[in-house]
């Protein structure tokens, strides 16, 4: 209804409801039932006003809610799915579900040959693939009786040590990403760029190396090899400093890690845990230490332990780590040995590329080899290694053919997720972000 | 050349060419990184390599903030469905870059545990080969989308093969139908 | 059946790893903790696989090797279980002794205070595919377990969980099983139309 009154600007403008000015000015009739009417309505249900008054007794309050978190979160920790049972912002229960990506990579090793197989393992553990393809390496060779010569087990090594320093990097970054400090996303990627790049200069790919391969290694080191080698180190040693001082002292990050996650020495061990999960509960556990394997027990170095079992703790002995890699590392650049980098066995190994064009034997071994593969001799043998995530396995069943039978990784970090609901009950879902980055599974392992 | 130079104060144009400058430059990717690619797609985010120059790097954890889809590594049978509700949440106009070659036709595991490519599930605008693909090769394949967008080719294909297949419903196969986000 | 033809094959092909076992009738376990084994379960069978000592016992006490290994053993940690389908082998590794059936559970346990390993077997009939689980004695056997059930399909009497791990919880079928097909997609190109 227009307001036809004109003139005087007083307060007769504004409308109350008991203003005598209504009887002139009737308002919308549609308007007031509807105010009336909601009025009513705002009456009758005052019980369950939202903006105030006491919450009424609704039943099932105190119910635990069940929560999905993943397998599609922002945390870069691939595809893990956390059924959680959430008391208001308390975890009561906790079930990790995997399987989003089963790859049937073991029922790919039954089809592919001995010379192929690498290719397969190493996709497993994508954040250290050495490791695998060290393990079946390992297992194979076992299995096939010869031994790797000297040079070739010190290259493994090396490797294996500049992808742990790649790995734990990979770890503080994500670390940091998934507790919210952005930068050290930023800078944990920049030494791990220039391992990337070593390894690239010797493998050939900068991930998914398929280097170390049953027999010894697929290539000789590159020329320049220790130089390019010591660099890293420095750069690695400089970065790691710096992370150490941006993030260890940091009371905002020893609030979110301290005291979080905690987990104890018998849990762990019932739970089949290792690694820097076992490691960070006092319990000074590492098979290069404890039964060493390749040349380990030719160098020094010192395993990381510490004793509270939280995610502080891991975070601190993995920046360890990565400085006991490095002392490692330039241990190979010393005492690197001279000689092959792969067993002569013809039969095991292809021979050198410009052998084919000379010798029609090498042309057959070499078609034979890359065609129908090695065979070897039926038998059944378990090693491990230990990976930057814990024990790595490699279970390999033989039948005489040049393809295993059973070919079974036995990946830590499957087991270690295990480890991971103990941590989080009774803590708060802002610390199963934290609980989850310092598990550090890595779900190409676990789901193979 | 400085705002004092120009003579008069307005710029002509078609207003197509402004929306797919502003698409192309501002493509706000969603983290779906499953497998060994996806610490390649974070390695083209971080500083060596820097997603950030095409204004690129922040990756939106909501797929309803997020433009563009980059299928990073091996898509198994049970994430299938979580690809395409991900998929499905995403607003139009968007964009999907298969990583690697898993994500493209399987890569080297032909098995019963893989989608042999996930254009099998979500339509895919670009292909990137690799084993891992490495960060470069990954910014090749942004650079072609970009140009893609640049040149309209996109959406006009889009138009013409209803939205890539996306707006096809597919059945199950006990004849239950499928529910369908996207059919607006 | 087809474990004889593969043992016959075997021989015939003068396989001297075959020929070896057959000679030692009932080698003695030179392995402490297998010695200690192989007299707790009379009917065990010790081998030497390569220097790793490995102990074939009978499946009805499969979880009872569990608690004798964490009890008066010291073995800390069950590091890993799964299991072998033997169901197309050319060549069977034949331990004198041992009654093999078409499926193997594989268990590897490790002791921390005594620095050593061992691995326990067991054959599992295709008829009959079930073993009792180590989840009492090592409850970090869960996943382990579940994984070879889930792949296998060999079920563990006792297991807290047992379900579906890795693959879709309505799949049809036990991927690693000989007779599972790979179910390997034919590739085609576009100037070869053949598929692959």
């Amino acid at each position: 209804m227009s307001d036809t009154r004109g003139g005087t600007r007083d307060d007769s403008d504004v409308r109350t409801p008991d203003d005598e000015h209504d009887d002139e000015l009737a308002p919308d009739p549609r308007l007031t039932r509807q105010t009336d009417e909601g009025a009513q309505e705002l009456q009758q249900t005052r019980d369950l006003v939202v903006t105030g008054g006491p919450w009424p007794e609704v039943e099932g309050e105190g119910d635990t809610m069940i929560i999905n978190m993943g397998p599609q979160h922002p945390s870069t920790h691939g595809v893990l799915r956390l059924m959680l049972e959430l008391d208001a912002e308390t975890i009561v229960r906790a079930k990790p579900v995997v399987g989003y990506l089963h790859t049937g990579m073991e029922k790919t090793g039954e089809e592919l040959t001995y010379v192929q197989g690498a290719t397969n393992v190493t996709r497993m553990d994508y954040a250290s693939p050495l490791s695998n393809e060290l393990v079946f390496s390992m297992a194979v060779e076992q299995l096939l009786d010869v031994e790797v010569p000297p040079r070739a087990t010190w290259i493994r090594m090396y490797l294996n040590e500049l992808n742990r320093i790649a790995s734990h990097l990979l770890w503080q970054a994500t670390n940091g990403l998934d507790l919210g400090a952005l930068s050290m996303i930023i800078y944990g990627w920049r030494e791990r760029e220039e391992t990337l790049r070593l390894l690239e200069k010797i493998t050939g790919l900068r991930m998914n190396n398929n280097y170390i391969r049953p027999g010894g290694v697929a290539a000789e080191l590159p020329d320049g090899w220790q130089d390019d080698t010591l660099e890293l180190c420095n750069l690695v040693e400089k970065g790691t400093a710096e992370y150490d001082e941006l993030l260890t002292g940091n009371p905002i990050w020893q609030e979110r890690l301290v005291g979080v996650g905690v987990i104890t020495t018998e849990q762990a061990l019932a739970l089949s845990a290792t690694g820097p999960i076992l490691r960070s509960t006092g319990f000074p556990w590492d098979l290069r230490k404890s039964q060493p394997y390749l040349a380990y027990d030719q160098v020094d170095f010192d395993v990381i332990y510490t004793e509270n079992g939280d995610c502080y703790d891991r975070y601190r002995l993995r920046l360890q780590e990565i400085l006991e890699s490095v002392k490692i590392v330039r241990q190979c650049v010393e005492k690197m040995p001279p000689g092959d980098y792969r067993v002569q066995d013809r039969k095991v190994t292809p021979p050198p590329r410009a052998r084919i064009d000379e010798s029609m034997e090498a042309l057959i071994h070499h078609f034979k080899l890359f065609t129908e593969g090695f065979k070897v001799p039926p038998g059944e043998t378990y090693v491990a290694v230990e990976s930057p995530r814990g024990e790595v396995g490699c279970y390999l069943v033989a039948d005489g053919t040049g393809k295993p039978c059973r070919l079974h990784i036995r990946g830590p970090s499957f087991y270690n997720l295990q480890a991971m609901s103990p941590m989080m009950e009774d803590r708060l879902i802002a610390d199963a972000v934290a609980v989850i980055s310092s598990v550090d599974p890595i779900m190409g392992e676990v789901d193979r | 050349m400085g705002l004092e130079q120009v003579p008069y104060s307005f710029l002509t144009g078609r207003l197509e060419d402004l929306v797919k400058w502003a698409r192309r430059n501002s493509v706000w990717p969603a983290t779906f990184g499953l497998a060994c690619c996806a610490l390649e797609m974070m390695a083209a985010g971080a500083a060596h390599y820097d997603l950030a120059r095409y204004g690129m790097e922040v990756f939106r954890a909501s797929p309803r903030q997020a433009d563009l889809m980059i299928v990073a590594g091996r898509v198994s049978q049970k994430m299938g469905p979580v690809l395409r509700q991900v998929y499905d949440q995403m607003v139009e106009p968007k964009w999907v870059i298969s990583m690697g070659v898993c994500a493209s036709t399987g890569g080297m595991f032909n098995n019963y545990a893989l989608v042999q490519g996930v254009d099998q599930i979500v339509p895919v605008d670009v292909y990137v080969p690799g084993c891992p693909p490495g960060p470069e090769t990954l910014m090749h394949g942004i650079l072609l989308l970009h140009g893609e967008i640049r040149s309209g080719e996109i959406m006009k294909r889009r138009a013409r093969t209803a939205h890539g297949g996306a707006a096809i419903q597919v059945d199950q196969r006990d004849g239950t139908p499928a529910d369908s986000l996207a059919t607006r | 059946m087809p474990d004889d033809d593969a043992r016959e094959d075997a021989h015939k092909n003068g396989d001297t790893r075959v020929e070896e076992e057959e000679k030692e009738t009932a080698p003695a376990p030179d392995d402490e903790v297998a010695a200690a084994v192989v007299e707790r379960f009379p009917g065990t069978v010790f081998h030497c696989s390569h220097g790793q000592p490995v102990v074939y016992v009978d499946r009805a006490v499969w979880a009872e090797l569990g608690g004798f290994l964490r009890d008066e053993q010291q073995f800390t940690q069950c590091v890993d279980v799964t299991a072998v389908d033997h169901l197309v082998d050319a060549a069977r590794l034949f331990v004198p002794g041992v009654d093999p059936e078409r499926f193997e559970v594989v268990a590897s346990f490790l002791s921390h205070p005594r620095n050593r390993r061992i691995r326990a077997i067991c054959e599992v009939p295709a008829e009959d595919a079930t073993v009792p689980s180590l989840t009492d004695a090592y409850p970090g056997a869960n996943f382990g377990e579940r994984e070879v059930y889930d792949l296998f399909g060999i079920a563990f009497t006792g297991h807290p969980d047992l379900v579906r791990i890795l693959m879709p919880d309505d799949w049809v079928g036990y991927p690693l099983r000989k007779d599972d097909a790979p179910a390997r997609v034919p590739v085609t190109f576009k100037e070869d139309p053949r598929p692959r």
